[in-house]
C-alpha cells in the first residue's frame, strides 16, 4: 500500500460526472436485455394487438397506426427514462445504500443527481431507438411517417427524455420504498392512458373537459411532440408549445428533484 | 498528554461545538428503528433543518485529531459515533458547530473534504452492479484517477487484502469479511490522507478481525490518519493512540488508552445481580475495606474494589443473612470498560 498523497489534486467536476456516467452505462450494458424487456415489452405488445391484430380483423382502421406509432415511441422513451432513474434510486436510498460510494465522489451532491438524469436520458433514447424499427416492422408501412425532420426529432426526444428523467429523480427520492408498486398503479397507469399516446390530442375535441384536463400530464407533450416531428401531416400540438412545456417540466422537476435528492443523500 | 516523536502539524480533524439534532421520525416511517438504540445511530435518515425538537445525537463535541494519529471513538450504540463520522465525511449536516478535515470545512468545502478522505462504512455497501475489480477502478475514476493507474493500484490492494483471486467475481459472491476488505480497498484506492472506519469489525469472525487489525496497523505505520469508531474496548485499547469516550453525544474522556485506564476507579469491577433490591447491600459494600466506589441500581450492584477476594465472601454472607440470593457475579479487571461503566453508569455492549 502506498503513502497518502501529499496534496490531493483538484479534480474537474466534468471529469467526475463522466466517470459516474460511465459507471451507469457499464451497469446498463450488463442489464440491457432485462432493461429492454422491462421498458419496451408492454408498448410492443400493444403495437402487436392494436397496430396489427385489430386492423387485420377490421376493428381498427389502418390509419390508426399513424397516430399510434408516435405515442408508443413516447411511452417507451418516457418510461425507460423515468424507470432507469427512479427504480435504482428507491433501492439505493431505501436499503442497499449502494450509491454511497458515488456520494463520496469529490463533487457537490447535485453533480451526482445531474448525472443520474443524464443516464436516464441515454437509457430513454436506447429504448426509443429499439422500439422504432420493431414497431415499424410489426405495423407495416405508414404513409404519413417521415424522419426527415431529424433535428426536431432529436430535440423532442432529448427534451422528453430529460423531462421524464427529472420526474424519475423526483419520484425515486420522494416516494417511500414501500409505495413504489402503488406509484406505478396510481401515477404511471393513468399517465399512459391519458397521455395522448393512443390517440391524438386533437381527437379529444369532442370532450373539452378531458382535453384540457390531460394537459397536466407530461406524457401528452412527448406524444404530441413525436407526432409533430414523425407525422407532421396529421393533427398535432404546435411544436413550440410542446418544447416550451417540456422545458418547463424539466426545469421544475430538476429544482424539486435535486432538492429531494439532496435531502435523502445528506441527513 | 504530551505527544513525543511527531512534528507539530495542522490537525487532521478539528470540531468545534459540533451539534446534531435529527428531526423526530414522522409517524412510523422507519419501523426498523429500535426504541433506545435509535438515538443518533441512524445517521442516514431524516433531513436536518432548523433546530426543531428532535433526537439529539451530538451535543457540543470538541475534538482535535492530529495528522498521522490512530484515533478511536468509543461509545455504546446511540452515543453519536456514527453521526460524528457522518459529519466528518460530509454525509450528515451539523445542526450547529463546525468541523474541518485536513483544513477544509465539511459544509462549505464538501468536495475538498471528500477528496482527502476514505470511508469504510458500518455495513458494506459495495456497488453490486459491478465486479470486485470494477468497484475499485470506478471508485478511483470518481477521483479523477486514470483507468490504467487505477487498475494497477486496485490489483495491489486486492493482493494485500487477500482478494486477488476474487477480482473478477461479482460482489454478491463474496463473504461478509471479504466485502468488508473490499470496502477497505475502496476507501484506499484514491490514497486518502484520512481514513474513517465505522465499526469495521462488527460481524467479523475473530480471525478476520485480527487480520483487519493487522491491516490497520500497517496503514497507520504508513503515516495515514485513521479515525475508527468501535464499541469494543479491546479494539480501542490495542489499536488506538488516543481514545475519545463519548456517550449521548458528549465527550466524556479523551486520552491515551493507558492514561484512561489509570483514570478508572481503583481496581476491579465486581457486578452482583441479586434476586431483589440491591440498595441495602450497597450500604454494606461501602463499609468493606478496599472498596472505592459503589453503585446500586434495582437488582444490580456495581462495586469497584482493590481486591475482589476481600469483597465477595462478606457480600455473599450479608446477602444470605438479609434473605437475598446472588443470581450472578461478574468480574472485570481494570480496563477501558471499567472506566466506561464508571463514567456513564452503563455498559458498552
Amino acid at each position: 500500500m502506498r503513502s497518502p498523497a501529499a496534496v490531493a489534486e483538484r479534480v474537474s467536476p466534468v471529469r467526475v460526472f463522466g466517470a459516474l456516467l460511465l459507471r451507469d452505462l457499464r451497469v446498463a450494458q450488463r442489464e440491457l436485455p432485462y432493461f429492454l424487456i422491462r421498458t419496451t415489452l408492454q408498448p410492443l405488445l400493444f403495437i402487436v394487438v392494436f397496430g396489427s391484430v385489430l386492423p387485420r380483423m377490421g376493428f381498427v382502421q389502418r390509419g390508426y397506426n399513424a397516430a399510434l406509432l408516435p405515442g408508443i415511441l413516447a411511452i417507451s422513451l418516457a418510461f425507460a427514462s423515468v424507470q432507469s432513474v427512479a427504480l435504482p434510486m428507491v433501492a439505493d436510498f431505501g436499503w442497499t445504500k449502494e450509491i454511497e460510494d458515488r456520494l463520496l465522489a469529490p463533487v457537490p451532491i447535485r453533480v451526482v443527481a445531474l448525472e443520474k438524469v443524464a443516464s436516464g436520458v441515454i437509457q430513454g433514447l436506447i429504448a426509443a431507438l429499439f422500439v422504432l424499427p420493431i414497431a415499424r416492422l410489426i405495423m407495416g408501412p405508414i404513409a404519413a411517417l417521415t424522419v426527415s425532420h431529424g433535428g426536431e426529432l432529436v430535440a423532442v426526444t432529448l427534451l422528453g427524455a430529460a423531462a421524464f428523467s427529472v420526474l424519475g429523480l423526483l419520484l425515486g427520492t420522494a416516494i417511500n420504498p414501500q409505495q413504489i408498486g402503488l406509484m406505478f398503479s396510481i401515477i404511471v397507469a393513468p399517465m399512459i392512458f391519458f397521455g395522448c399516446a393512443y390517440y391524438p390530442w386533437a381527437g379529444l375535441d369532442a370532450m373539452p373537459l378531458l382535453k384540457y384536463a390531460v394537459l397536466i400530464n407530461p406524457l401528452v407533450y412527448v406524444s404530441e411532440g413525436m407526432r409533430a416531428v414523425l407525422t407532421p401531416g396529421l393533427p398535432h400540438m404546435h411544436l413550440g408549445v410542446v418544447s416550451l412545456a417540456l422545458a418547463a417540466i424539466t426545469a421544475a422537476g430538476w429544482v424539486a428533484g435535486a432538492a429531494t435528492f439532496e435531502r435523502r443523500a445528506v441527513s | 498528554m504530551k505527544d513525543v516523536g511527531r512534528e507539530v502539524v495542522d490537525p487532521a480533524i478539528r470540531t468545534e461545538g459540533l451539534r446534531k439534532v435529527y428531526p423526530l421520525p414522522a409517524g412510523a416511517r422507519d419501523p426498523a428503528a429500535g426504541t433506545g438504540a435509535a438515538q443518533g445511530a441512524k445517521g442516514e435518515r431524516g433531513a436536518g433543518r432548523a433546530e426543531a425538537p428532535g433526537i439529539v445525537a451530538l451535543d457540543g463535541l470538541d475534538l482535535e485529531i492530529r495528522a498521522g494519529e490512530f484515533f478511536g471513538l468509543l461509545g455504546p450504540n446511540g452515543a453519536g459515533k456514527t453521526t460524528t463520522i457522518g459529519i466528518l465525511t460530509t454525509r450528515v449536516r451539523p445542526t450547529a458547530g463546525r468541523a474541518f478535515v485536513a483544513g477544509a470545512d465539511v459544509v462549505r468545502e464538501e468536495a475538498a473534504v471528500k477528496r482527502r478522505i476514505g470511508v469504510v462504512p458500518q455495513r458494506p455497501n459495495p456497488d453490486r452492479g459491478l465486479t470486485v475489480l470494477e468497484n475499485l477502478v470506478f471508485h478511483a475514476a470518481y477521483f479523477g484517477i486514470r483507468r490504467q493507474v487505477a487498475a494497477v493500484r486496485a490489483r495491489e490492494l486486492l493482493e494485500v487484502l487477500g482478494l486477488a483471486e476474487r477480482a473478477r467475481a461479482k460482489v454478491d459472491e463474496l463473504s461478509g469479511g471479504q466485502q468488508q476488505r473490499l470496502m477497505i480497498a475502496r476507501a484506499l484506492i484514491h490514497e486518502p490522507q484520512v481514513l474513517f472506519l465505522d465499526e469495521p469489525t462488527v460481524g467479523l469472525d475473530p480471525q478476520a478481525r485480527l487480520a483487519l487489525w493487522e491491516i490497520l496497523r500497517r496503514l497507520h505505520a504508513e503515516g495515514r490518519t485513521i479515525v475508527m469508531t468501535t464499541h469494543y474496548m479491546e479494539e480501542a485499547d490495542r489499536l488506538c493512540e488516543r481514545v475519545a469516550i463519548i456517550d449521548r453525544g458528549r465527550l466524556l474522556a479523551l486520552d491515551r488508552p493507558e492514561a484512561l485506564k489509570r483514570q478508572a476507579p481503583g481496581g476491579t469491577l465486581i457486578e452482583f445481580t441479586f434476586d431483589g433490591e440491591a440498595v441495602p447491600l450497597g450500604e454494606v459494600a461501602r463499609r468493606l475495606p478496599g472498596v472505592t466506589r459503589v453503585e446500586a441500581n434495582r437488582h444490580a450492584l456495581r462495586v469497584f474494589a482493590v481486591r475482589a477476594g476481600e469483597v465477595i465472601p462478606p457480600m455473599v454472607r450479608e446477602a444470605e443473612q438479609g434473605g437475598r440470593m446472588i443470581v450472578d457475579i461478574h468480574l472485570t479487571p481494570p480496563s477501558l470498560e471499567t472506566l466506561f461503566v464508571s463514567l456513564t453508569g452503563r455498559k458498552l455492549e
